[in-house]
């Protein structure tokens, strides 16, 4: 398993980089809650950050779009460096907004359009963002629907399906507009325990075919199955990280043994 | 038909009614329609000020935060009474100073216009808080996941704010609307001939109050039954999507 990592990571190296942040910072007040945080994703890899609560994890995850604003550091996506003012808002608007549609994100509490129907949900961005035809955009959400297993479901309105259901939608949602990398916060841990599985079985399908994605999660098994990189953050520094069977089999960092320990 | 009125000794009062000279049912429907050409335009302008308003109030810069605090803790201080003899007048004589500082004589203001500009701008006030609550009540989760899938501030309001925030704004803007219907009441004072004004002529012209009282009561009855069918529509519109909160239906 540890080889057979180690040859996957090997072979991407040789293809493009699908995301690269270095040395991110970000403060609130007087808090520093990540304290330089340098990351790399080829085409294809799943990268799974974990850690304790506080850790800043979920934080990384929010600069990478800048739904928080990173005090410093530097982000590229799919080469394109995100222009960042001295106190590290986005300068151009429309760069943002472009590099955004190219991140799929999917949230711990699914944040799907209460107002719109599942089938609505996915063609929204799609249609009014990247202005897709709405035909092709329907066909396409039909097929994505129906890949998370909600084909019936799609004019069903979210706040009437379980939160597996929604997660999947949300899914779905994020796959629509094709993003280069998905970022998943936490996307399992407010679900019930029953419904935990349905999600992960997406997600393990989508790392299957070769979708990068970052995964802050704190499912230590899920991670250790489908990532092919583990970062274990602690307080706002990367404190190891390595393929999956290194860190969760041989940890080096007496806090990542210790973390893991707690975590079971 | 006749017998029958004759019989219950309203004959006088359906003549005083009736739509034609010497009726005066068609001054009191006149007196209607203006009413409701002007609650509908200052409710609207009041709900563009208040769209303004509560954006600004909420993500808007100190100095226009601070402005619009004075704004609306003003106008919902001050008696509406006073407040349309304030704008009223000072409206006026403001665009008769412009007018005559650009070489135009003095300009007749259209009634119905002065009407929506006094109604919307004290409409404005509440509604500000109305749509700034209903915004504020949006799950934040939702506009988030506008914002990171690249949506354009104005796009992210006109497909995310504000359908999100109809249900929570409905009922406090249905209550804006009657109040509109009936503040058009307050302007007979500046002598535009809305309802109240045309029935109080016709009642002092006839000398059957009673009559055309009830007749204006009963219109503006009509006003709020057919507005509280509409809002019932439209909030039921607004909810879609949202469980009903007797449970199942």
């Amino acid at each position: 398993m540890a080889e057979l990592g180690a040859e996957e990571i090997d072979t991407q190296n040789a293809d493009e980089e699908a995301i690269r942040v270095t040395d991110l910072r970000k403060s609130f007040g007087t808090l520093e809650v990540l304290k330089g945080v340098s990351l790399t994703a080829h085409k294809g890899d799943v990268v799974a950050i974990i850690g304790g609560s506080g850790s800043g994890k979920s934080t990384f995850l929010r600069c990478v779009n800048f739904l928080e604003t990173p005090s410093a550091g530097q982000i590229i996506v799919g080469g394109e460096e995100i222009k960042m003012r001295p106190d590290g808002s986005p300068a151009d608007r429309r760069q943002i907004e472009r590099i955004r549609t190219q991140l799929g994100m999917v949230f711990q509490a699914f944040n799907l359009w209460t107002h719109r129907t599942l089938l609505e949900n996915v063609i929204e961005v799609p249609v009014h963002v990247l202005k897709v035809p709405r035909a092709q955009a329907i066909k396409r959400a039909e097929e994505l629907l129906d890949r998370v297993g909600l084909g019936d479901k799609a004019d069903v309105f979210p706040s009437f399906l379980s939160g597996g259901q929604q997660q999947r939608a949300a899914i779905a949602r994020a796959l629509a507009v094709d993003p280069r990398v998905m970022l998943f916060d936490e996307p399992t841990s407010a679900l019930d325990p029953e419904l935990v599985g349905e999600v992960l079985t997406v997600i393990r399908d989508l790392a299957a075919e070769g979708r990068t994605m970052l995964l802050v999660t704190h499912e230590m098994k899920f991670a250790r199955e489908v990532a092919n990189h583990v970062v274990y953050l602690f307080e706002g520094r990367i404190e190891e990280q390595g393929p999956p069977a290194e860190v969760f089999g041989n940890p080096k960092s007496a806090r990542l043994k210790q973390f893991l320990k707690t975590v079971g | 038909m006749e017998p029958l009125l004759e019989l219950l000794g309203l004959a006088k009062s359906a003549e005083l009614l009736s739509l034609s000279p010497p009726g005066w049912g068609g001054n009191l429907l006149r007196g209607l329609v203006n009413s409701l050409q002007i609650a509908f335009g200052a409710f609207g302008f009041g709900l563009v000020i208040g769209l303004f308003g509560a954006y600004g109030k909420l993500y808007g810069g100190v100095v226009i935060r601070d402005l619009l605090a004075i704004y609306t803790t003003v106008i919902r201080a001050v008696p509406e009474l006073v407040l349309i003899l304030i704008l009223y007048y000072v409206g006026t004589d403001l665009v008769n100073k412009i007018a005559q500082a650009f070489g135009y004589g003095r300009v007749e203001i259209s009634g119905v216009f002065a009407g929506i500009w006094v109604l919307g701008i004290v409409q404005g006030a509440y509604s500000t808080e109305v749509l700034r609550g209903a915004i504020q009540a949006i799950p934040q989760g939702q506009i988030e996941a506008a914002r990171a899938f690249g949506m354009p501030s104005l796009m992210l309001m006109r497909r995310v704010t504000i359908p999100a925030m109809m249900s929570f704004a409905v009922p406090g803007l249905a209550n804006l609307w009657l109040i509109a219907t009936k503040d058009t009441a307050l302007l007979a004072i500046v002598g535009f001939s809305e309802l109240t004004l045309e029935t109080r002529q016709a009642a002092a012209s006839t000398r059957a109050y009673f009559t055309f009282f009830l007749a204006a009561g009963a219109l503006y009855m009509m006003v709020t039954l057919f507005s509280g069918a509409a809002f019932n529509r439209i909030e039921k519109w607004a909810r879609r999507g949202q469980p009903s909160l007797r449970g199942k239906n």
